[in-house]
Protein backbone atom coordinates (compact mmCIF):
# COMPACT_ATOMS: atom_id res chain seq x y z
CA UNK A 1 0.00 0.00 0.00
CA UNK A 2 1.84 3.10 -1.22
CA UNK A 3 1.86 6.11 1.05
CA UNK A 4 0.92 9.46 -0.47
CA UNK A 5 2.51 12.43 1.30
CA UNK A 6 0.47 15.62 1.57
CA UNK A 7 1.88 18.95 0.38
CA UNK A 8 1.62 21.56 3.16
CA UNK A 9 0.12 24.96 2.31
CA UNK A 10 3.38 26.48 3.50
CA UNK A 11 5.41 24.67 0.81
CA UNK A 12 6.49 27.99 -0.68
CA UNK A 13 7.92 29.18 2.63
CA UNK A 14 10.19 26.18 3.09
CA UNK A 15 12.88 27.10 0.58
CA UNK A 16 14.17 30.42 -0.75
CA UNK A 17 13.76 29.64 -4.49
CA UNK A 18 10.09 28.82 -3.94
CA UNK A 19 9.54 31.96 -1.89
CA UNK A 20 11.17 34.16 -4.55
CA UNK A 21 9.05 32.45 -7.19
CA UNK A 22 5.81 33.28 -5.35
CA UNK A 23 6.97 36.88 -4.85
CA UNK A 24 7.68 37.06 -8.58
CA UNK A 25 4.23 35.77 -9.41
CA UNK A 26 2.52 38.13 -6.96
CA UNK A 27 4.26 41.16 -8.52
CA UNK A 28 1.94 40.66 -11.49
CA UNK A 29 -0.83 41.86 -9.17
CA UNK A 30 1.06 45.16 -8.87
CA UNK A 31 1.43 45.30 -12.67
CA UNK A 32 -2.26 44.62 -13.22
CA UNK A 33 -3.16 47.07 -10.44
CA UNK A 34 -1.16 49.83 -12.07
CA UNK A 35 -2.81 49.15 -15.44
CA UNK A 36 -6.16 49.50 -13.70
CA UNK A 37 -4.97 52.75 -12.19
CA UNK A 38 -3.94 54.13 -15.62
CA UNK A 39 -7.34 53.16 -17.01
CA UNK A 40 -8.96 55.03 -14.14
CA UNK A 41 -6.88 58.12 -14.99
CA UNK A 42 -7.96 57.95 -18.64
CA UNK A 43 -11.57 57.54 -17.55
CA UNK A 44 -11.29 60.58 -15.25
CA UNK A 45 -9.76 62.54 -18.14
CA UNK A 46 -12.70 61.62 -20.35
CA UNK A 47 -15.11 62.91 -17.73
CA UNK A 48 -13.81 66.46 -17.92
CA UNK A 49 -11.55 68.89 -16.00
CA UNK A 50 -13.26 68.56 -12.60
CA UNK A 51 -13.13 64.79 -12.54
CA UNK A 52 -9.54 64.89 -13.82
CA UNK A 53 -8.32 67.36 -11.19
CA UNK A 54 -9.96 65.17 -8.54
CA UNK A 55 -7.95 62.24 -9.87
CA UNK A 56 -4.76 64.30 -9.76
CA UNK A 57 -5.59 65.24 -6.19
CA UNK A 58 -5.71 61.55 -5.39
CA UNK A 59 -2.33 60.91 -7.05
CA UNK A 60 -0.55 63.70 -5.24
CA UNK A 61 -1.74 62.49 -1.81
CA UNK A 62 1.25 61.33 0.33
CA UNK A 63 -0.19 57.83 0.63
CA UNK A 64 -0.21 57.69 -3.14
CA UNK A 65 3.54 58.43 -3.32
CA UNK A 66 4.20 55.54 -0.91
CA UNK A 67 1.99 53.18 -2.92
CA UNK A 68 3.73 54.28 -6.12
CA UNK A 69 7.18 53.62 -4.64
CA UNK A 70 6.13 50.14 -3.50
CA UNK A 71 4.50 49.56 -6.86
CA UNK A 72 7.66 50.68 -8.66
CA UNK A 73 9.81 48.23 -6.68
CA UNK A 74 7.41 45.38 -7.42
CA UNK A 75 7.20 46.21 -11.12
CA UNK A 76 11.01 46.51 -11.29
CA UNK A 77 11.37 43.06 -9.72
CA UNK A 78 8.79 41.73 -12.15
CA UNK A 79 10.61 43.20 -15.14
CA UNK A 80 14.16 42.29 -14.14
CA UNK A 81 13.30 38.67 -13.30
CA UNK A 82 11.50 38.33 -16.64
CA UNK A 83 14.21 39.94 -18.78
CA UNK A 84 16.83 37.73 -17.13
CA UNK A 85 15.03 34.52 -18.11
CA UNK A 86 14.16 35.48 -21.70
CA UNK A 87 17.43 33.97 -23.03
CA UNK A 88 16.04 30.60 -21.89
CA UNK A 89 12.94 31.11 -24.04
CA UNK A 90 14.40 32.90 -27.07
CA UNK A 91 17.12 30.65 -28.40
CA UNK A 92 18.50 31.90 -31.71
CA UNK A 93 21.37 30.70 -33.82
CA UNK A 94 23.49 32.97 -35.96
CA UNK A 95 25.06 30.40 -38.25
CA UNK A 96 26.60 27.80 -36.00
CA UNK A 97 26.76 29.91 -32.84
CA UNK A 98 24.01 30.40 -30.33
CA UNK A 99 23.26 34.08 -29.67
CA UNK A 100 24.69 34.73 -26.16
CA UNK A 101 22.24 35.16 -23.28
CA UNK A 102 23.62 38.59 -22.48
CA UNK A 103 22.64 39.84 -25.95
CA UNK A 104 19.05 38.59 -25.64
CA UNK A 105 18.57 40.02 -22.16
CA UNK A 106 20.58 43.11 -23.09
CA UNK A 107 18.30 43.85 -26.04
CA UNK A 108 15.32 43.87 -23.68
CA UNK A 109 17.05 46.25 -21.27
CA UNK A 110 18.05 48.46 -24.20
CA UNK A 111 14.46 48.56 -25.42
CA UNK A 112 13.33 49.41 -21.90
CA UNK A 113 15.86 52.24 -21.66
CA UNK A 114 14.88 53.59 -25.07
CA UNK A 115 11.16 53.57 -24.24
CA UNK A 116 11.77 55.19 -20.85
CA UNK A 117 13.93 57.86 -22.51
CA UNK A 118 11.13 58.57 -25.00
CA UNK A 119 8.51 58.84 -22.24
CA UNK A 120 10.80 61.05 -20.16
CA UNK A 121 11.39 63.33 -23.15
CA UNK A 122 7.65 63.54 -23.87
CA UNK A 123 6.76 64.38 -20.27
CA UNK A 124 9.72 66.52 -19.23
CA UNK A 125 11.58 67.63 -22.34
CA UNK A 126 8.70 69.31 -24.12
CA UNK A 127 7.74 71.20 -20.96
CA UNK A 128 4.36 69.48 -20.78
CA UNK A 129 2.73 69.92 -17.41
CA UNK A 130 0.22 67.45 -16.03
CA UNK B 1 37.17 9.62 19.32
CA UNK B 2 36.24 9.04 15.64
CA UNK B 3 33.96 11.65 14.10
CA UNK B 4 30.35 10.69 13.47
CA UNK B 5 27.37 12.29 11.80
CA UNK B 6 23.67 11.73 12.37
CA UNK B 7 21.34 10.66 9.59
CA UNK B 8 17.60 10.99 10.15
CA UNK B 9 15.92 8.64 7.71
CA UNK B 10 12.31 8.40 6.55
CA UNK B 11 10.93 4.96 7.36
CA UNK B 12 7.73 3.44 6.05
CA UNK B 13 6.94 -0.25 6.31
CA UNK B 14 3.42 -0.79 4.96
CA UNK B 15 3.05 -4.17 6.69
CA UNK B 16 3.87 -2.64 10.08
CA UNK B 17 2.57 0.91 10.08
CA UNK B 18 0.03 3.17 8.41
CA UNK B 19 2.06 6.37 8.91
CA UNK B 20 5.74 6.96 8.20
CA UNK B 21 8.27 7.73 10.94
CA UNK B 22 11.84 8.99 11.10
CA UNK B 23 14.69 6.90 12.46
CA UNK B 24 18.06 8.33 13.46
CA UNK B 25 21.39 6.62 12.94
CA UNK B 26 24.91 7.65 13.93
CA UNK B 27 27.40 6.79 11.16
CA UNK B 28 31.17 7.35 10.92
CA UNK B 29 32.08 10.63 9.30
CA UNK B 30 34.53 10.30 6.45
CA UNK B 31 35.78 13.14 4.19
CA UNK B 32 35.29 11.06 1.05
CA UNK B 33 31.87 9.65 1.90
CA UNK B 34 28.66 10.62 0.23
CA UNK B 35 25.15 10.21 1.67
CA UNK B 36 24.79 6.94 -0.28
CA UNK B 37 27.89 5.55 1.48
CA UNK B 38 26.31 6.42 4.82
CA UNK B 39 23.00 4.73 3.89
CA UNK B 40 24.84 1.63 2.67
CA UNK B 41 26.83 1.61 5.93
CA UNK B 42 23.54 1.72 7.86
CA UNK B 43 22.18 -1.17 5.83
CA UNK B 44 25.34 -3.25 6.15
CA UNK B 45 26.28 -2.56 9.77
CA UNK B 46 23.37 -1.11 11.74
CA UNK B 47 19.92 -1.82 10.30
CA UNK B 48 19.49 -4.23 7.43
CA UNK B 49 15.76 -3.50 7.16
CA UNK B 50 16.26 -0.15 5.42
CA UNK B 51 15.21 -0.13 1.74
CA UNK B 52 16.74 2.18 -0.85
CA UNK B 53 17.60 2.28 -4.55
CA UNK B 54 21.11 2.80 -5.91
CA UNK B 55 23.35 1.40 -8.63
CA UNK B 56 26.31 3.07 -10.31
CA UNK B 57 27.28 5.29 -7.33
CA UNK B 58 28.83 7.73 -9.79
CA UNK B 59 26.02 9.97 -11.00
CA UNK B 60 25.09 8.33 -14.31
CA UNK B 61 22.30 5.86 -13.57
CA UNK B 62 19.78 8.11 -11.83
CA UNK B 63 18.73 5.49 -9.26
CA UNK B 64 19.75 7.08 -5.95
CA UNK B 65 17.74 10.31 -6.00
CA UNK B 66 16.36 11.32 -2.59
CA UNK B 67 15.41 14.46 -0.64
CA UNK B 68 18.48 15.46 1.37
CA UNK B 69 17.59 18.24 3.84
CA UNK B 70 14.57 18.99 1.67
CA UNK B 71 16.58 19.35 -1.56
CA UNK B 72 16.38 16.67 -4.29
CA UNK B 73 19.89 15.25 -4.73
CA UNK B 74 21.64 12.21 -6.11
CA UNK B 75 22.83 10.68 -2.84
CA UNK B 76 25.96 9.44 -4.63
CA UNK B 77 26.85 13.07 -5.32
CA UNK B 78 25.96 14.61 -1.94
CA UNK B 79 29.03 14.61 0.28
CA UNK B 80 28.65 14.21 4.04
CA UNK B 81 31.14 17.04 4.49
CA UNK B 82 28.68 19.46 2.86
CA UNK B 83 26.46 18.96 5.91
CA UNK B 84 28.84 18.00 8.74
CA UNK B 85 28.50 18.46 11.67
CA UNK B 86 24.75 19.09 11.26
CA UNK B 87 22.41 16.13 10.93
CA UNK B 88 21.19 15.01 7.54
CA UNK B 89 17.52 14.31 6.90
CA UNK B 90 16.93 11.81 4.11
CA UNK B 91 13.50 11.28 2.57
CA UNK B 92 12.14 9.71 -0.61
CA UNK B 93 11.76 12.07 -3.60
CA UNK B 94 8.83 14.47 -3.22
CA UNK B 95 5.73 14.07 -5.36
CA UNK B 96 5.82 10.30 -5.67
CA UNK B 97 3.96 7.65 -3.65
CA UNK B 98 6.22 5.85 -1.19
CA UNK B 99 6.36 2.09 -1.55
CA UNK B 100 8.71 1.49 1.33
CA UNK B 101 11.28 3.60 3.22
CA UNK B 102 13.21 5.54 0.56
CA UNK B 103 11.71 3.70 -2.42
CA UNK B 104 9.10 5.50 -4.53
CA UNK B 105 6.57 4.29 -7.07
CA UNK B 106 7.99 5.35 -10.45
CA UNK B 107 5.20 3.99 -12.67
CA UNK B 108 3.60 7.40 -13.24
CA UNK B 109 6.91 8.87 -14.35
CA UNK B 110 7.72 6.01 -16.73
CA UNK B 111 4.32 6.20 -18.41
CA UNK B 112 4.84 9.92 -19.01
CA UNK B 113 8.09 9.18 -20.84
CA UNK B 114 6.21 6.84 -23.15
CA UNK B 115 3.47 9.43 -23.70
CA UNK B 116 5.83 11.77 -25.60
CA UNK B 117 6.69 9.07 -28.20
CA UNK B 118 10.43 9.12 -27.52
CA UNK B 119 11.64 7.62 -30.80
CA UNK B 120 12.45 8.89 -34.29
CA UNK B 121 9.19 9.33 -36.18
CA UNK B 122 9.35 9.50 -39.98
CA UNK B 123 6.59 10.54 -42.35
CA UNK B 124 4.81 7.88 -44.33
CA UNK B 125 7.10 6.78 -47.17
CA UNK B 126 10.10 8.73 -45.92
CA UNK B 127 11.76 5.96 -43.98
CA UNK B 128 15.30 5.47 -45.21
CA UNK B 129 15.84 1.79 -46.06
CA UNK B 130 18.67 0.06 -44.24
CA UNK B 131 20.64 -0.44 -47.48
CA UNK B 132 20.88 3.32 -47.95
CA UNK B 133 22.76 3.63 -44.69
CA UNK B 134 22.20 5.88 -41.69
CA UNK B 135 20.57 9.30 -41.56
CA UNK B 136 23.36 11.85 -41.81
CA UNK B 137 23.59 14.55 -39.19
CA UNK B 138 26.03 17.42 -38.87
CA UNK B 139 27.70 18.34 -35.56
CA UNK B 140 25.56 21.49 -35.55
CA UNK B 141 22.35 19.48 -35.94
CA UNK B 142 23.50 17.24 -33.09
CA UNK B 143 24.20 20.24 -30.90
CA UNK B 144 20.58 21.37 -31.32
CA UNK B 145 19.26 18.56 -29.14
CA UNK B 146 22.26 16.98 -27.43
CA UNK B 147 21.73 18.75 -24.11
CA UNK B 148 18.21 17.28 -23.85
CA UNK B 149 19.52 13.79 -24.55
CA UNK B 150 21.68 13.81 -21.40
CA UNK B 151 18.77 13.10 -19.06
CA UNK B 152 19.38 10.12 -16.75
CA UNK B 153 15.74 9.88 -15.64
CA UNK B 154 16.68 10.51 -12.01
CA UNK B 155 13.40 12.36 -11.31
CA UNK B 156 15.06 15.08 -9.21
CA UNK B 157 13.32 17.62 -11.46
CA UNK B 158 9.89 16.20 -10.61
CA UNK B 159 10.74 16.30 -6.91
CA UNK B 160 11.75 19.96 -7.24
CA UNK B 161 8.67 21.03 -9.21
CA UNK B 162 5.91 22.60 -7.07
CA UNK B 163 3.44 22.24 -9.95
CA UNK B 164 4.00 18.49 -10.02
CA UNK B 165 3.78 18.32 -6.23
CA UNK B 166 0.35 19.91 -6.36
CA UNK B 167 -0.91 18.08 -9.47
CA UNK B 168 0.73 14.82 -10.49
CA UNK B 169 -1.09 14.94 -13.84
CA UNK B 170 1.53 17.46 -15.00
CA UNK B 171 3.61 15.85 -17.74
CA UNK B 172 6.71 17.23 -16.04
CA UNK B 173 10.20 18.47 -16.89
CA UNK B 174 11.98 15.25 -17.90
CA UNK B 175 9.18 14.02 -20.17
CA UNK B 176 8.91 17.36 -21.97
CA UNK B 177 12.69 17.66 -22.30
CA UNK B 178 12.68 14.16 -23.80
CA UNK B 179 9.94 15.19 -26.23
CA UNK B 180 12.02 18.23 -27.21
CA UNK B 181 15.06 15.97 -27.66
CA UNK B 182 13.17 14.27 -30.48
CA UNK B 183 11.40 17.37 -31.77
CA UNK B 184 14.75 19.05 -32.29
CA UNK B 185 16.46 16.03 -33.81
CA UNK B 186 16.94 16.71 -37.53
CA UNK B 187 16.18 13.07 -38.29
CA UNK B 188 12.75 13.27 -36.67
CA UNK B 189 9.53 14.36 -38.38
CA UNK B 190 7.13 13.72 -35.52
CA UNK B 191 6.67 17.10 -33.88
CA UNK B 192 3.03 17.40 -34.88
CA UNK B 193 2.32 13.98 -33.43
CA UNK B 194 3.85 14.92 -30.11
CA UNK B 195 2.08 18.29 -29.92
CA UNK B 196 -1.15 16.84 -28.64
CA UNK B 197 0.63 15.60 -25.55
CA UNK B 198 3.30 18.28 -25.16
CA UNK B 199 1.19 21.36 -25.92
CA UNK B 200 -1.71 20.20 -23.79
CA UNK B 201 -2.96 21.70 -20.53
CA UNK B 202 -1.19 18.94 -18.61
CA UNK B 203 1.85 19.49 -20.80
CA UNK B 204 3.88 22.68 -21.14
CA UNK B 205 1.00 24.97 -20.24
CA UNK B 206 0.88 23.65 -16.70
CA UNK B 207 4.41 24.93 -16.15
CA UNK B 208 4.79 28.29 -14.41
CA UNK B 209 8.58 28.51 -14.94
CA UNK B 210 9.63 28.17 -11.34
CA UNK B 211 12.94 26.95 -12.74
CA UNK B 212 13.86 24.65 -9.85
CA UNK B 213 13.89 21.64 -12.15
CA UNK B 214 16.89 23.03 -14.02
CA UNK B 215 18.51 24.12 -10.76
CA UNK B 216 18.56 20.56 -9.34
CA UNK B 217 19.33 18.70 -12.57
CA UNK B 218 22.66 16.85 -12.11
CA UNK B 219 23.23 16.68 -15.88
CA UNK B 220 22.52 20.32 -16.88
CA UNK B 221 19.70 19.25 -19.18
CA UNK B 222 17.86 22.52 -18.47
CA UNK B 223 14.33 21.11 -18.73
CA UNK B 224 12.89 24.53 -17.82
CA UNK B 225 14.48 25.97 -20.96
CA UNK B 226 13.15 23.07 -23.03
CA UNK B 227 9.64 23.68 -21.73
CA UNK B 228 9.67 27.44 -22.39
CA UNK B 229 10.97 26.87 -25.93
CA UNK B 230 8.17 24.35 -26.46
CA UNK B 231 5.66 26.97 -25.24
CA UNK B 232 7.05 29.48 -27.75
CA UNK B 233 7.06 27.05 -30.66
CA UNK B 234 3.56 25.74 -29.97
CA UNK B 235 2.29 29.34 -29.74
CA UNK B 236 3.86 30.31 -33.06
CA UNK B 237 2.46 27.11 -34.58
CA UNK B 238 -1.00 28.02 -33.32
CA UNK B 239 -0.86 31.45 -34.97
CA UNK B 240 0.67 30.07 -38.16
CA UNK B 241 -2.18 27.56 -38.39
CA UNK B 242 -4.71 30.26 -37.68
CA UNK B 243 -3.36 32.82 -40.15
CA UNK B 244 -1.88 30.53 -42.80
CA UNK B 245 -3.79 27.25 -42.67
CA UNK B 246 -2.54 26.24 -46.10
CA UNK B 247 1.08 25.93 -44.95
CA UNK B 248 2.45 22.45 -44.32
CA UNK B 249 4.87 21.90 -41.48
CA UNK B 250 7.51 19.20 -40.92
Amino acid sequence: MSYIRKVPNTWWLQRKPYFLFIVRELTSVAVAGYCGFLLYLMYALSKGPVAYSDAIGLITHPASYTLHMIGLLLVLYHTITWFNVTPKVLVFHLGEEKVPAVIIAGAHYAGWLATSALVAWLLLGTGTSV
Amino acid sequence: MAKTIELEIFRYRPEEESEPTFQSYEVPFNEEWVVLDAINYIKDEIDGTISHRWSCRMGVCGSCGMMVNRVPRLTCAAFLKEYYPKKIRVEPLDGFPVERDLVTDMDGFVSKLTDVSPWIIRNEGEEKPVEEGTYLQSPHELAEYKQYSMCINCMLCYAACPVFALDTNFLGPAAIALGQRYNMDSRDQGRDQRQEVIASHDGVWHCTFVGECSAVCPKDVDPAGAIQRAKLSSTTDYFKDLLMPWGKRK
